[in-house]
């Protein structure tokens, strides 16, 4: 079936040439000399005043970068990237980590108004009307290469959760940095995380101790200002044995014409009993609807179920980028474990998305679900592309899997490549399309009581997505489903 | 668009670094002036061969040849096998006997040369025509040379380029308009020894518009060789046709069996494909079949037993180049002991390919704790209304079944027996032709018996 009217009309309005956040905000910059050689990296170390353990797994990171190949197996077309033109850190310039936001340039402060990003602890995110005593989000805006701010960072502490940029956690937690970074994402792992791992920014990192329940919702909100910079972000969450916490991403750009690359790092850790729920709205520019401009987002994202009932979920709503090249994956290590990915990625305009996710089945017990939504429309190319594996010790693991896809208009593609390894018998693996799976039923239902077909589709299917939106944090939930009140009925699996 | 997905490969005979890659290309070097054909298959044959020159054999780097690597299952390339002598064509006489009581008409292609007095030429239909691609090679059939390989998907494929630069002999079957044959026609394949060696067969089928046609693929040779088979089908199928075609793959236990069918179909065609894969050590079936015509319903299945320490790979590439078209798909897989199954399927519905009709679905059912399976079921769409799905599971027996008819008396093993035969027979099913349906069905017993 084709898309009905609103689906089309929904997802006009999200087009490439509606992006609201393309806006520059103009202060001076500080940046480190064009291209990349060892004494960038030694500049980046020395700008972030690290020891010297970090300097030389950055440089490692480096000599291991020049000897790698960039990957060609994704459906993505673009130029070679020419990495000795890019500047590998841009900061605002004389920029001194502030000791409170009144440090902090007005300029950047205004920007993140503009983004409706509350830096403020007593102000709350756009468009949530929150009642009195209801959660707050705690907030790390980190812009071009550093942090800028840091919200609620003293009543985190009360609850014994660290939450800070990863810069300042290398001086001041480096036993736990030094033990978790590149334990999940090795230094080696892939060309993009390999180069995130010598040039690393910023970024934040997280660590909740055993038992506690992080009190409120932590975030990270990435900015990308300068020209021809790439920003290269680090994240690493720890939830220690028994704990939870909920993590939120959000990134924009400002629009320009050149490409602009963003290869970030993400690491997970759970151990025993513990949960990571991760969460992102990728908003980055995308390009015009010519194809010019945009954000490359070659991101390495990775969760690690280490300890026995651990659970890692993945949510991400993905409408940003000229390319998106990004596979959130978990690797169910403890008995038990578990891992859940869901994902809604729309396409337009020229925009190249290859996502998906990994559940990589290593321990007894080990269960997952990934459920994907990709709508494709303009002259965009949108793949789906899952591994879901399950090794010889991987008794009784399960995994349902369910991706659908939708194209609006004939110029589009929309593709799905799934994995499927099983290696031990009692592995149950389900992979299916839902395509025609609206049930007859619910629509003769909704029609009996007066709604026309499209009307009686639509609202099933917006039912079905928004079941999908659930697993977002309502803090976000408000903008992903503006985004996407989108029927998926002529979805093809 | 497409698919980019392989490496770049370095070029040159300088990729051929294996022991099997540089024996290929030495037997090349001896043979390639004497193989049949004009002038234009010849340098087609150069072509290809280039092209396995610059990629070398397929490895697991190789996106199409992820979970087959034929590189390293090739350890060395056999020299290439010799007409059979007298012993030989006495066993290529008792081949085939997998359809043994089905009425069909069986021609005989033994260690890759149609042997005519062995084969089954007499009282043709009419409007149908057998003859060996020798015969059409040598004689410069310009019909016949043209229509090898003029798929576009499989052309590239090292493994079917391989088949163009070597092939020699093979069927070539020629079905006019409007003719009906009701006799199935058994190509029976076999290797006979006495020393392991590395066949190369290459056949054509043409159906013409409105004719009907059922065609049984058969592959066989003994258990005691290492030998290595390299066969190819090229099919072209006109308008309003039926064909029904079913492979059979019961190679010796320590063979390597690679096969291409390509199947270009034209308007209004009913296909029905099957392969059956329960013999050999190391099996690619693959299969580029394209619609190039609308209204068009094909139906293609699948159905592999594997034990021990078999590899049986089945890979299909599904290109819906006309829209209005009906595709289902069903590949079953039953694994025992240390065996590996995989499956790769790929529909492509290009851009005008509009209200196509696509289903595809693969099962694997594992009986032991050291099989393995893996699947990817791959959809490429460019069209808006189209209504495309696939489905894959992968999972023991369930035991809920199982505990369900041995509470009923039945025991272990048998009501397991049951089960399995329920499995593939879903597969086995598709077949339209009853006695060869029932054929497989008995093969699929005797698998099922043999197993402890």
């Amino acid at each position: 079936m084709p898309a009905v009217q609103e689906t089309v009309e929904q997802v006009r309005s999200i087009d490439v040439d509606q992006y609201k956040y393309g806006f520059e905000t103009l202060i001076e910059t500080e940046r480190a000399p064009k291209g990349l050689s060892e004494d960038i990296v030694r500049f980046i170390s020395a700008k972030k005043d690290e020891p010297a353990w970090m300097l030389e797994w950055r440089l490692d990171a480096y000599r291991r970068w020049l000897t790698m190949e960039e990957p060609t197996w994704a459906r993505v077309d673009y130029p070679k990237i020419p990495y000795d033109e890019l500047y590998y850190y841009a900061a605002p310039k004389a920029f001194v980590a502030p000791k409170s936001l009144d440090d902090v340039d007005p300029e950047i402060l205004k920007t993140y108004e503009k983004l409706g990003i509350p830096l403020r602890e007593q102000e709350i995110l756009a468009g949530v009307q929150r009642p009195e005593g209801a959660s707050r989000v705690a907030v790390d805006a980190v812009f071009d290469s550093v942090s800028v701010a840091t919200t609620f960072k003293e009543e985190l502490k009360k609850a014994g959760v660290i939450f800070m940029p990863i810069s300042e956690a290398v001086r001041e937690h480096p036993e736990l940095v030094r033990k978790y970074l590149g334990s999940v994402v090795p230094v080696t792992d892939n060309f993009f995380a390999t180069l995130n791992s010598a040039v690393f920014s910023d970024g934040s990192f997280v660590y909740v101790p055993p038992g506690v329940r992080c009190p409120m919702e932590l975030s990270t909100y990435f900015r990308i200002n300068e020209r021809n910079t790439g920003q290269f972000e680090r994240t690493l969450i720890i939830a220690d044995k028994g704990s939870y916490v909920s993590y939120l991403e959000g990134c924009t750009a400002p629009r320009r014409d050149e490409n602009q690359l963003h290869a970030a790092v993400v690491e997970l850790i759970a151990l025993d009993d513990a949960e990571i729920k991760y969460s992102t709205v990728q908003n980055w520019y995308p390009g015009d609807s010519e194809g010019r401009g945009g954000i490359y987002n070659f991101v390495t994202k990775r969760g690690d179920c280490r300890g026995a009932r651990s659970k890692i979920s993945w949510t991400q709503v993905e409408t940003g980028s000229a390319i998106t090249w990004k596979y959130p994956s978990c690797i169910l290590r403890g008995d038990g474990s578990r891992g859940e990915f869901y994902s809604i990625a729309i396409s337009n305009g020229r925009q190249q998305v290859d996502s998906g996710t990994k559940m990589i089945h290593l321990g007894k017990n080990t269960t997952s679900r990934i459920i994907s939504k990709g709508i494709a429309a303009g002259r965009s190319d949108n793949t789906y592309r899952g591994l879901v594996s399950a090794h010889r010790k991987a008794t009784g693991a399960r995994n349902f899997t369910n991706c659908d896809s939708l194209l609006i208009g004939s110029h589009c593609g929309a593709h799905t490549v799934p994995y499927i390894e099983a290696k031990n018998a009692s592995a149950v693996f389900e992979h299916e399309a839902t395509t025609s799976k609206i049930s007859e039923d619910m629509l003769f239902y909704c029609m009996q009581r007066g709604l026309s077909e499209e009307e009686a589709v639509a609202l099933v299917v917006n039912g079905f997505v928004k079941d999908v939106l659930q697993h977002l944090p309502m803090e976000f939930a408000v903008e992903a489903q503006k985004l996407i009140s989108i029927s998926l009925e002529g979805s093809v699996g | 668009m497409q698919t980019t997905m392989s490496k770049p490969q370095s070029s040159g005979p300088e990729a051929l670094t294996s022991e099997a890659e540089r024996q290929i290309a030495a037997a090349w070097a001896g043979v390639k002036d004497h193989l049949p054909g004009p002038a234009p298959l010849t340098a087609r044959r150069e072509a290809a061969f280039r092209r396995f020159e610059a990629a070398g054999l397929p490895h697991r780097r190789v996106e199409e040849w992820k979970y087959t690597d034929l590189r390293a299952l090739m350890r060395d390339a056999k020299p290439l096998a010799q007409p059979p002598g007298e012993i030989g064509t006495v066993r290529a006489r008792a081949a085939g006997a997998v359809l043994a009581g089905v009425d069909v008409r069986r021609i005989v292609i033994a260690d890759g040369v149609l042997l005519k007095e062995a084969s089954d030429l007499a009282d043709l239909e009419p409007g149908l025509s057998i003859g060996s691609l020798a015969d059409a090679l040598g004689s410069g059939d310009a019909e016949v040379t043209s229509r090898l390989g003029a798929q576009s998907p499989a052309e590239k494929d090292v493994a079917f380029a391989l088949n163009t630069a070597f092939m020699g002999d093979g069927a070539v079957i020629r079905l006019a308009p409007g003719a009906t044959v009701a006799r199935p026609i058994h190509l029976v394949f076999c290797f006979t020894g006495p020393v392991p060696a590395t066949v190369f067969t290459r056949s054509l089928v043409e159906v013409g518009a409105g004719a009907t046609l059922t065609l049984v693929e058969s592959h066989e040779g003994p258990d005691a060789f290492d030998y290595q088979v390299n066969t190819a089908l090229d099919l072209v199928v006109g308008d309003g046709a039926t064909v029904d075609h079913v492979k059979i793959g019961t190679e010796g236990s320590a063979a390597l069996h690679v096969a291409t069918l390509t199947a270009a179909l034209g308007r209004d065609v009913t296909f029905r494909g099957m392969v059956f894969a329960i013999g050999g050590a190391a099996v690619r079936n693959q299969l580029f079949v394209r619609c190039d015509g609308a209204h068009t319903n094909l139906m293609l299945a699948g159905a592999t037993l594997l034990k021990g320490r078999q590899h049986a790979d089945a890979t299909l590439v599904l290109d819906h180049a006309i829209g209005g078209c009906q595709s289902r798909e069903l590949f079953k897989g039953v694994l025992d002991g240390d065996s590996r199954s995989v499956f790769q399927g790929k529909i492509v519905v290009r851009p005008d390919a509009q209200k196509t009709d696509g289903k595809m679905s693969s099962h694997a059912l594992l009986l032991s704790e050291t099989a393995e399976a893996d699947h990817k079921p791959e959809l490429e769409i460019f069209a808006d209304d189209v209504v495309c799905g696939h489905g894959a599971t992968a999972g023991a027996l369930d035991e809920d079944l199982k505990f369900y008819l041995m509470a009923r008396g039945i025991p272990r093993k048998e009501a397991e027996t049951l089960l399995i035969q329920s499995f593939v027979g879903e597969a086995i099913d598709t077949v339209a032709h009853e006695g060869i349906r029932e054929a497989l069905s008995a093969a699929a017993t005797r698998w099922l018996e043999a197993r402890q």
